[in-house]
């Protein structure tokens, strides 16, 4: 029996183990996955409007409490039932009406800040969610319509009251293709 | 004169196309108001360049092409702009930006505002598609499609064909029968420098076999003209034979790739009252002021084919023609099959606009009464489906509104020619549920591509404020670390209480 085949094979287990676990244990210290795959797929049902009005503080937040068991999946009025329906059919739960508690379900809608009464506050600013209102301390603000996911979020700091919803245009014409 | 048979389906309908009502064509005076739609039927409108008030000439531009899917649009009459208003128009989106001109006021000038004739001859392909696109030439043919958009996508892909759209295989329609007819000369010579402009090699003039008139006035056309890339396709007619595809599919054997263009397949296709338009302006430099429509249905006194200026009201269009009879039911933009139904009279006829159908009951009456019953899987739909699609499969996912199963089901190769429809046996509307689908999918798409962006942004700021945080954090400790020895010299402040403010 040739012992030295033996000894090779051993030594090449032992520095292939070495090699594979330590890069594997570095991995997993370092390119850890940074979000656990069912979270980031609840958070893909829901309309990323930011509004906070499932008392969490943006969607992911709520994803992640949804997908702990910490809430109902009818918070969502932007979402409605529609979005409802969606992370039911995710997680295999019955569909349930939304919770009026938190809100109803509106049409698609986007601030308007009224230039000629904006007094220049930038109170508004670090309220928006998704940074769609451009503006700066003593000058005009106007708010980037396609960027505005309609949170009502710049509302309430208004001191003013310039800023008002209103219906999102059409999102796409519906052009015919017949020559 | 070549015969082709190739077809995938389609249906041998009843044309409704009455001979006597073809010829002559009546020549509409100018209205005494025109509503101009600034969209042409593609769902983008041209800007208007001038204001309520002003006194243009005819032919004057009052509204300029923003995009390569708008066209310019001129005066089609002298007069005053007394309105330029979101109104009720013969488009797919049912309502568009509208120039209302009245003639109540003359021009300054009498003087036509374009040159009496251009020098296209010295123009290069470039300077053509430049020219047609300042002439507001667009699709003619029902579409509206900007004319010079498709040359230069045309030229860009190196086509090798230029195909004329002269099928007209919709019921009810004869406007380019009649155009063919009286005006064949001009198709051939806009043929011409619509072939120039694109670059292609060849042209190729499709009409379908029961236009024989037609086929004897442009085969003399062709004769005449003496121009080797010039040919002519008589084609079977089998409805939807002039739907773009199904013509190119027809003609030339290739199929245009799903989701893909003509240009892709190497084929550019006009049609042949689009090639009439640019040969008007080849002659005159007149840029597309009016066009051909066909006003028929049971409802008409006298159906016949009219020259009328662009933006003349459909009650002018239908008075000139002997006014209504026997009760109207619905008036319809287009054809019996792809038209518009309009909630009145009171639009301006539009560059697509190749027939005004006044149906009556008959016309349209339902096979056996209003209700939709369910889908028994007979398979009609799939059969005569001149696009392949299998109808039932995708009325399913529709009413589901399976999007991913649409796409794969090749909603978007749909053409909307409403044969599914037609031959249902328990009257589901199709084609109409398929337009839905394809709206709210559409939708869909631009819902979710705006939460992704939404969410891109939230995470951003988010990243932002953290990073704000931790700047603050790191100066309020490098303050804190110069300021402790001091401090715990003097008043002995526990370093374990700062936290960052």
């Amino acid at each position: 029996m040739n012992t030295d085949a033996i000894l090779w094979a051993l030594a090449v287990a032992a520095v292939l183990a070495a090699v594979v676990g330590s890069a594997l244990g570095w991995a997993a210290s370092h390119i850890r996955p940074d979000d656990d795959p069912l979270v980031a797929r609840i958070d893909a049902l829901l309309p990323q409007t930011q509004c906070g009005q499932c008392q969490f503080a943006g969607c992911r937040p709520y994803a992640t409490a949804i997908a702990a068991g910490a809430a109902d999946i009818n918070r969502c009025p932007p979402g409605g039932e529609h979005t409802v329906r969606a992370i039911a059919t995710l997680l295999d739960r019955p569909v349930c009406p939304p919770d009026p508690a938190y809100g109803v379900t509106k049409r698609p809608q986007v601030a308007w800040i009224d230039e000629e009464r904006c007094i220049g506050c930038a109170r508004c600013l670090p309220a928006c969610p998704v940074d769609a209102i451009v503006g700066a301390s003593r000058q005009m603000h106007t708010v980037i319509a396609a960027q505005c996911t309609g949170c009502e979020l710049c509302l309430p700091p208004c001191p003013v009251d310039c800023i008002e919803l209103r219906p999102a245009g059409p999102a796409v014409g519906n052009a015919r293709r017949v020559a | 004169m070549a015969a082709w048979a190739h077809f995938p389906a389609g249906l041998a309908l009843e044309s409704h196309k009455r001979a006597d009502a073809i010829v002559p064509v009546i020549e509409l005076p100018a209205p005494s108001r025109v509503v101009l739609p600034l969209d042409p039927g593609t769902g983008e409108s041209a800007e208007p360049v001038v204001a309520v008030g002003d006194v243009v000439q005819r032919g004057a531009l009052v509204g300029r092409a923003t995009s390569a899917f708008s066209a310019n649009v001129h005066a089609s009459i002298a007069g005053r702009i007394i309105a330029i208003e979101r109104i009720e128009a013969a488009v797919p989106t049912g309502a568009c930006l509208c120039v209302t001109i009245a003639a109540d006021a003359a021009p300054a000038s009498t003087q036509d505002p374009w040159p009496a004739a251009t020098d296209h001859a010295s123009m290069n392909a470039q300077q053509l598609c430049d020219a047609l696109h300042e002439a507001g030439i667009a699709g003619l043919g029902g579409a509206g499609f900007p004319t010079a958009t498709k040359l230069v996508a045309g030229r860009q892909r190196s086509v090798h064909t230029l195909l004329l759209n002269g099928a007209e295989c919709e019921p009810w329609i004869t406007c380019d029968d009649a155009l063919m007819q009286t005006a064949a000369d001009d198709v051939v010579f806009g043929a011409a420098l619509l072939r120039r402009a694109c670059g292609a090699t060849a042209c190729v003039i499709a009409i379908e076999d029961d236009k024989p008139a037609a086929i004897a006035a442009m085969t003399l056309a062709v004769d005449r003209a003496v121009d080797a890339a010039l040919s002519l396709a008589v084609v079977s007619a089998v409805y939807p034979r002039g739907a773009e595809r199904q013509l190119i599919e027809a003609v030339t054997g290739i199929e245009p790739p799903s989701g893909g263009l003509p240009v892709d397949a190497g084929i550019v296709c006009q049609n042949v009252a689009t090639a009439a338009a640019v040969a008007r302006w080849g002659t005159r430099g007149e840029p597309l002021l009016s066009r051909i429509v066909t006003v028929t249905g049971s409802g008409v006194a006298r159906p016949c084919n009219v020259r009328a200026p662009l933006g003349t009201p459909l009650t002018d269009l239908v008075a000139a023609t002997g006014g209504y009879r026997d009760a109207p039911l619905r008036l319809i933009a287009g054809g019996s099959m792809t038209g518009i139904a309009l909630p009145s009279d009171d639009v301006g006829l539009g560059k697509a606009t190749n027939c005004v159908f006044v149906a009556t009951r008959a016309d349209i009456a339902p096979r056996v009464d209003a209700f939709e019953r369910a889908c028994i899987r007979c398979g009609n739909c799939s059969d005569v489906c001149p696009a392949g699609l299998l109808p039932q499969q995708l009325h399913r996912a529709a009413l589901a509104d399976e999007h991913a199963l649409l796409r794969e089901l090749g909603i978007f190769d749909c053409i909307d020619c409403g044969l599914c429809d037609y031959v249902c046996p328990s009257q589901i509307p199709l084609a109409h549920r398929f337009r839905l689908a394809r709206g709210r999918f559409r939708e869909a798409t631009v819902a979710a591509r705006k939460s992704d962006e939404a969410r891109e942004r939230h995470e951003q700021r988010q990243r932002r404020l953290r990073d704000e945080a931790a700047a603050r954090q790191r100066a309020f400790e490098e303050v804190r670390a110069r300021a402790l020895p001091a401090a715990r010299g003097s008043d002995g402040i526990d370093d374990k209480s700062g936290e960052a403010p």
